[in-house]
């Protein structure tokens, strides 16, 4: 794998994700994953960027000229914690109903509406697990599915 | 006093004055209205540019000129479009500048009001940082925390957006402090460690080359780096934004480097086994194809900025810090310690000798510009301040003229703006009114501010204007000769160029003319004499002029061709 997380510490002020994938795109660096989210911190936020080796560091130099970024850490990858929340959408029928759900369910996905012909599933994991939920999943018929973007964080030693 | 309420238009021009800004350039509008009426009673100088674009480059101008902080006002929708170019370029070359735009009022903005543009949007890749103000009482504070920013680390553009109704609104002067800004904390000082490994290269090295820039200038480091370069008697070549840190005329400087450097600096880059790279960015056009640059060199590369250490091309030794304090560190752990450099000096006078500058100016002939600048350098003063455009002239200029000292010699060398020249000129005047200030532009940069002229006439900025003119695009039609088989697309000017004796006189200067050798001297002494108006001489020259020496784009700086009989060997 030649990904790198970056966790980025930012100032909570309008356009500051504008600043950050203006940045991004400028200089045509490769995103794979970004999100953004408040901290515990009054009028701090942070960002999970996602990005290849060969950007890391240009990523990192680039990014720590704005002005509204305060910190970047480069997550160590074998001591990270990763998440990311999926929702799905599936088409189910009479003969498939139970084993779309049973299936869901035992990939620890949580039905959150069920109807005549669909199912929608939230699950939470890494991005091989949700990858692999939706692979599980695809031959049953996805309506639609959106992921929320990675968060990481660092593990204590 | 201090109880009293200020309008947000007050509180900008006092944070101004606080600020110990004494000239701005600009041009009104409805939206930054409000703030040109407390302006009116203001010591400020208010210089009026007759275009957006021309009050941008004045201010750079100005700043480039003094080292200090430019200031330059607009107003909303079309006159903060059209200051972009001015704060790209300024982003480019590192220019202090500071941008004040009105905006529509804050309940209009995203409504598509008149004279309405998203200015901080539109501004956000073309500054070094930006704000949108939203209460009246963050004016006077924000100002100075622009300031800090465009002045301090890498210098930059900052805009700070002010709508008309925060203009209006009233507060209370608050005195502002330098408060901490968490994301913003420019190193300044080396880290002592990467001296040491910087100084182990230099000891250890046979053909150590100083690579310097706009970093030392903006530094003020040009009385270290000659300290360094003397002591050790280590050669220097100074890029086209560092021309003038390092004095033309000493032996050990070689010029300029790269696409149309001389010979000897651009070779003595690829024959170095050191290069000592400060305040320079491994620009293009520079390095050519970076992959066969500088193939024998490690690379010590000090920059303040963090962004540009390893970006074109690795370091052995990177080193963030100030010019200045990372001179200082390096002479400090030198010491008396004597590089063997004289074998390396000998190669490269020897370079000097058999690859000189020339150029051949015939008595019947064609003016060539490289012959007028050389006896318009005669006749000027030593420390004039020479203001270049874009293209042939600019190259010439920088191959030809003797700069002696830093912040003498203006030009747009990252973003590569034609009309640069007038417009930057009169900012450099108005900076230093006692100083010879020389606009040298091409007649097509020319045209692109040319309505400036009237600016310097009726705001009495008598500064001296040298148009080259050779009636085309005299870069593009050198490119169209070599590269697209002499097929002169769109790069004519003369079947309708302008009159530009008569379109001095008609905007209050002087026009004079010259077209042949013998006319050279005296319409320059008379260009030199007046000193109540601004001169602008139209300098009839040869269309078919090329630059050399020459490495086309994506080459090698090995293979440089020097003159036209090497052309035909392409």
């Amino acid at each position: 794998m030649s990904e790198r997380i970056l966790s980025v510490l930012v100032e909570d002020k309008p356009g500051v994700l504008a600043r950050i994938s203006s940045t991004i795109s400028r200089r045509g660096f490769n995103i794979n994953s970004l999100s953004v989210g408040p901290t515990n911190i009054e009028g701090r936020s942070k960002m999970t960027i996602v990005t290849e080796l060969e950007s890391v560091e240009q990523v990192k130099k680039q990014l720590n000229k704005l002005i509204n970024v305060i910190k970047i850490v480069e997550l160590d990858p074998d001591n990270t914690i990763e998440s990311e929340v999926l929702l799905m959408k599936v088409s189910i029928n009479k003969d498939s109903q139970t084993s779309v759900i049973e299936k869901a369910n035992l990939s620890g996905a949580k039905s959150v509406d069920v109807g005549q012909d669909y199912a929608v599933f939230e699950l939470t994991g890494t991005s091989k697990e949700l990858k692999k939920f939706e692979n599980l999943l695809k031959p049953y018929g996805i309506i639609e599915m959106i992921r929320g973007g990675r968060i990481a964080i660092q593990s204590n030693l | 006093m201090e109880d009293k309420m200020l309008t947000g238009a007050e509180l900008v021009i006092r944070g101004l004055e606080h600020l110990k800004v004494s000239t701005i350039f600009g041009v009104p509008g409805g939206a930054i209205l409000p703030a040109y009426d407390p302006l009116y009673d203001s010591p400020i100088r208010h210089i009026l540019a007759r275009h957006e674009q021309g009050s941008g480059h004045m201010a750079e101008g100005y700043a480039q000129a003094t080292g200090e902080l430019g200031v330059v006002i607009a107003t909303s929708g079309p006159g903060a479009t059209n200051l972009i170019t001015s704060l790209n370029n300024a982003l480019m070359d590192s220019t202090p500048l500071l941008a004040i735009t009105g905006q529509v009022a804050s309940e209009a903005i995203g409504n598509d009001a008149f004279q309405e543009a998203y200015t901080v949007g539109l501004t956000m890749a073309a500054t070094k940082h930006n704000y949108l103000i939203t209460k009246a009482s963050e004016i006077p504070q924000v100002l100075l925390e622009a300031k800090h920013i465009a002045t301090t680390g890498r210098p930059g553009p900052v805009l700070v957006d002010i709508p008309k109704d925060i203009l209006n609104e009233k507060a209370k002067w608050i005195e502002p402090k330098l408060l901490d800004l968490p994301g913003y904390k420019p190193t300044l000082e080396a880290n002592p460690k990467m001296i040491q490994q910087a100084v182990n290269l230099i000891t250890d090295s046979k053909k150590p080359l100083l690579y310097v820039g706009g970093g030392i200038i903006h530094s003020k480091a040009n009385v270290e780096l000659y300290d360094l370069a003397k002591k050790y008697n280590i050669p220097v070549v100074t890029t086209l934004m560092g021309r003038g840190a390092f004095p033309d005329g000493d032996e050990l400087c070689l010029g300029m480097p790269g696409m149309h450097g001389n010979y000897t600096a651009t070779t003595s880059i690829q024959n170095s086994d050191l290069l000592i790279a400060i305040g320079v960015r491994f620009d293009d056009r520079v390095t050519a194809n970076p992959k066969f640059f500088a193939q024998n060199a490690k690379v010590i590369h000090a920059d303040i900025d963090p962004a540009e250490i390893g970006k074109v091309r690795e370091a052995e030794v990177p080193i963030v810090g100030d010019a200045k304090s990372v001179i200082k560190g390096i002479i400090e752990k030198l010491g008396d310690v004597e590089l063997q450099t004289s074998d390396w000096i000998q190669e490269i006078n020897n370079m000097k000798e058999n690859y000189p500058l020339n150029y051949k100016q015939e008595d019947k002939g064609p003016l060539k510009v490289p012959y007028v600048l050389e006896e318009l350098q005669k006749m000027s003063e030593e420390d004039s301040i020479v203001v270049s455009g874009v293209g042939q002239h600019q190259m010439w200029i920088s191959l030809h003229w003797k700069f002696t000292k830093p912040n003498t010699w203006l030009n747009s060398g990252g973003l590569g703006t034609m009309g640069y020249s007038l417009p930057a000129a009169i900012g450099a005047k108005a900076a230093f009114p006692d100083k010879q200030v020389l606009a040298l532009d091409g007649d097509g940069c020319f045209q692109m501010t040319c309505q400036e002229l009237i600016t310097a006439s009726t705001e009495n900025i008598p500064l001296k204007i040298v148009v080259f003119n050779n009636g085309n695009h005299g870069m593009v039609r050198q490119w169209q000769k070599i590269f697209y088989n002499n097929r002169f697309s769109a790069s004519e000017l003369t079947h309708h160029t302008p009159d530009y004796v008569k379109l001095a006189e008609a905007m209050g200067a002087v026009g004079l003319r010259m077209e042949q050798k013998s006319e050279v001297k005296d319409v320059f002494e008379k260009m030199l004499e007046i000193n109540d108006k601004p001169v602008l001489v139209d300098c009839v020259v040869d269309p078919d002029d090329m630059v050399f020496p020459m490495v086309p784009a994506g080459g090698s700086n090995d293979v440089i061709i020097l003159n036209e009989e090497d052309l035909k060997e392409l």
